[in-house]
């Protein structure tokens, strides 16, 4: 123990940045300058709007409405990324489950069907995407298929097997009546609509999970060197299933909760479900390159196309301008994890 | 002389036509570092391999205080109270050192919490930062990604690693070859802490004179075979040099 206290300085990652670690840690985090971005939008619209529209109670349970689905999508996709994988497919699976959840239910009570049959459909859902996502997980972890490709497979024939069942029109009356009126359209002490509850306990849940457990802590260990862990001893192969199951179990989920709020199967309207939720995640601070990336993150990189949506409604700008700003969003994003990464990574 | 703690004999590995281990002998001793030299192709990689259980020999016998082992995986060597540094630095990036030391043996919360694994920071911070005291570690701050620290500071947290768990032996596959003047005597110290311990470090490097600096006793690899066994104060770079290439014939008594 001679040695350690006049020991010289080794590199520059032994220079003390100042602050509490509390501190350092919130600013070193990729998702603090999109939370500020967050925050600025929030604050522009508040004063731009007129008195009484955007922080109005209504207008903040639409934005939040609008922001459950993907929000649960995107709960699923930062594990995916945070793997250093992606999936191409959680739009097409939320519409495959959706569709196998109605096509039982409109056969059993239809518009009328009660409890007990809206269950067994969202079990159906539920059980769909998993196994989906099983499936994928399997051919990434042990076919060692790209997860690109997989996902891109798994998109297209998701969506095929959709349009198959449905012979491609929505499933009239797959959406009861009791299921639409309670988690669709339904709200909590009368305030807090129930897909919100239900997008925020599944975002809770699960961002513990990311942060505080043993599941979470290797995902971030695969994405950040496979082959290490590998060699401690953890079934890497096994972890990246339960990953991508993870990613269907969110799409089925998903799947109620779109069926419930449309009141049908919107075959044709989750085109662009998986490139809108990678880029929220990616703007919440997820590296695509794995290793890196927070639910907290995740639920900015949500709100903030949601939020630039809303506002420009109320001023009376084109909404398009929403997709130009996320894209320079996105763009910005991902070049400053690249910086980040090459000042880190020195020898 | 004592039962060495690790001993292989009559060792043989052939991939196809090539026989990369001919009939190669090997031993350690508690509490002592063996440096395992030789050139290019001698046959140290797939030693160490079939040692920590990488790779299944197609002969010969290991065995470990006496007794006759067989490791079907690097699992089973771990579970021995072996383990490996490699040279590529088995880490997560990502996961502060803490993390990384506890990669795949995790501590958990009790209570009610115990079936969801949820981790108990606390405690792994607590036992990583000891962990590196014990080897003269000097981490200023452990709660950063390893990839944000230097590479001395790295490889010494992938040795920490090793040591925590390995009650036996460690191989350390060229654990200074990318390393600064300094960092490379960082590690060296390590090294000789963690022998000091009673535990045996199995040293690979091409670097004589850190060879003679940290090791206590010198084999050496040629063709398949152990070919020659040196006590370290007793030898020079010119003999091991002569032994690995072929110059010196014979196996010197050690």
């Amino acid at each position: 123990m001679t040695s350690t206290k006049t020991a010289p300085v080794d590199g520059p990652a032994t220079q003390e940045p100042t602050g509490t670690p509390l501190a350092r840690r919130l600013l070193a985090a990729n998702s603090a300058w999109t939370f500020a971005i967050l925050v600025a939008l929030v604050a522009f619209f508040a004063i731009a709007s007129p008195p009484g529209t955007f922080l109005s109670q209504y207008n903040i349970t639409q934005i939040a409405t609008n922001a459950a689905i993907y929000l649960v999508l995107g709960v699923g996709m930062t594990y995916v990324i945070i793997t250093g994988g992606i999936d191409l497919s959680n739009g097409s699976v939320l519409i495959l489950s959706g569709v196998l959840a109605a096509e039982f239910m409109v056969h059993n009570g239809g518009y009328k069907a009660g409890w007990s049959v809206i269950l067994v459909g969202i079990v159906i859902s539920v059980v769909t995407g998993t196994a989906w996502g099983s499936i994928q997980g399997v051919l990434v972890a042990k076919a060692k298929v790209p997860p690109f490709i997989v996902t891109l497979g798994g998109l297209g024939a998701a969506l095929g097997l959709a349009q198959i069942i449905t012979t491609g029109n929505d499933v009239a009356g797959g959406a009861p009546n009791t299921l639409v009126e309670t988690l669709g359209l339904g709200e909590l002490f009368g305030t807090v609509p129930w897909l919100v509850v239900l997008a925020v306990a599944v975002t809770v849940a699960f961002g513990l999970v990311l942060a505080q457990t043993r599941f979470g802590r290797y995902t971030y260990a695969v994405g950040s060197n496979a082959e290490a862990v590998r060699r401690s001893g953890i079934r890497v192969d096994r972890h990246l299933v339960k990953v991508y199951a993870l990613a269907g179990l969110m799409a089925g989920i998903a799947g109620v909760m779109s069926l419930a709020f449309f009141h049908t199967t919107t075959i044709a309207g989750h085109s662009y479900d998986n490139l809108n939720v990678i880029t929220a995640v990616v703007m919440g601070g997820t590296s695509l390159f794995g290793g890196r990336g927070t639910v907290v993150g995740t639920v900015i990189g949500v709100f903030i196309p949601a939020v630039l949506n809303s506002g420009l409604v109320i001023l009376g700008v084109q909404t398009y301008w929403q997709s130009v700003a996320v894209g320079a969003v996105l763009i910005a994003a991902v070049y400053v994890d690249q910086i980040r990464r090459r000042s880190r990574e020195r020898g | 002389m004592t039962e060495p703690l690790l001993r292989a004999a009559g060792l043989t590995k052939r991939y196809g036509q090539v026989h990369a281990l001919q009939g190669a002998d090997f031993s350690a001793n508690p509490g002592e570092v063996v440096a395992l030299i030789g050139d290019n192709g001698a046959g140290k990689s797939t030693l160490v391999k079939v040692l920590c259980g990488a790779i299944q020999p197609d002969g010969g016998q290991i065995s470990l205080d006496g007794q006759v082992v067989h490791f079907a995986n690097p699992f089973e060597a771990q579970r021995h109270g072996i383990e490996t540094v490699y040279q590529d630095l088995s880490l997560a990036p990502d996961l502060d050192a803490a993390a990384n030391l506890h990669l795949g043996r995790e501590v958990f919360r009790g209570g009610v919490l115990r079936p969801f694994h949820v981790l108990d920071r606390a405690a792994m911070r607590s036992s990583a930062r000891s962990a590196f005291a014990e080897l003269g570690v000097d981490l200023q701050d452990i709660d950063v990604p390893v990839a944000s620290l230097s590479g001395g500071q790295r490889q010494s947290v992938a040795v920490a690693r090793a040591v925590a768990y390995a009650s036996k032996v460690i191989f350390m596959d060229e654990p200074t070859a990318a390393l600064g003047v300094v960092q490379r005597g960082r590690v060296l110290d390590t090294i000789r802490r963690v022998r000091d311990r009673g535990v045996s470090v199995v040293l690979i490097s091409h670097n004589m004179p850190e060879v003679l600096a940290v090791s206590d006793r010198v084999e050496v690899l040629r063709l398949g075979r152990r070919v020659a066994r040196y006590v370290t104060a007793q030898t020079s770079v010119e003999e091991l040099v002569g032994a690995m290439t072929g110059a010196l014939a014979g196996e010197a008594a050690a």
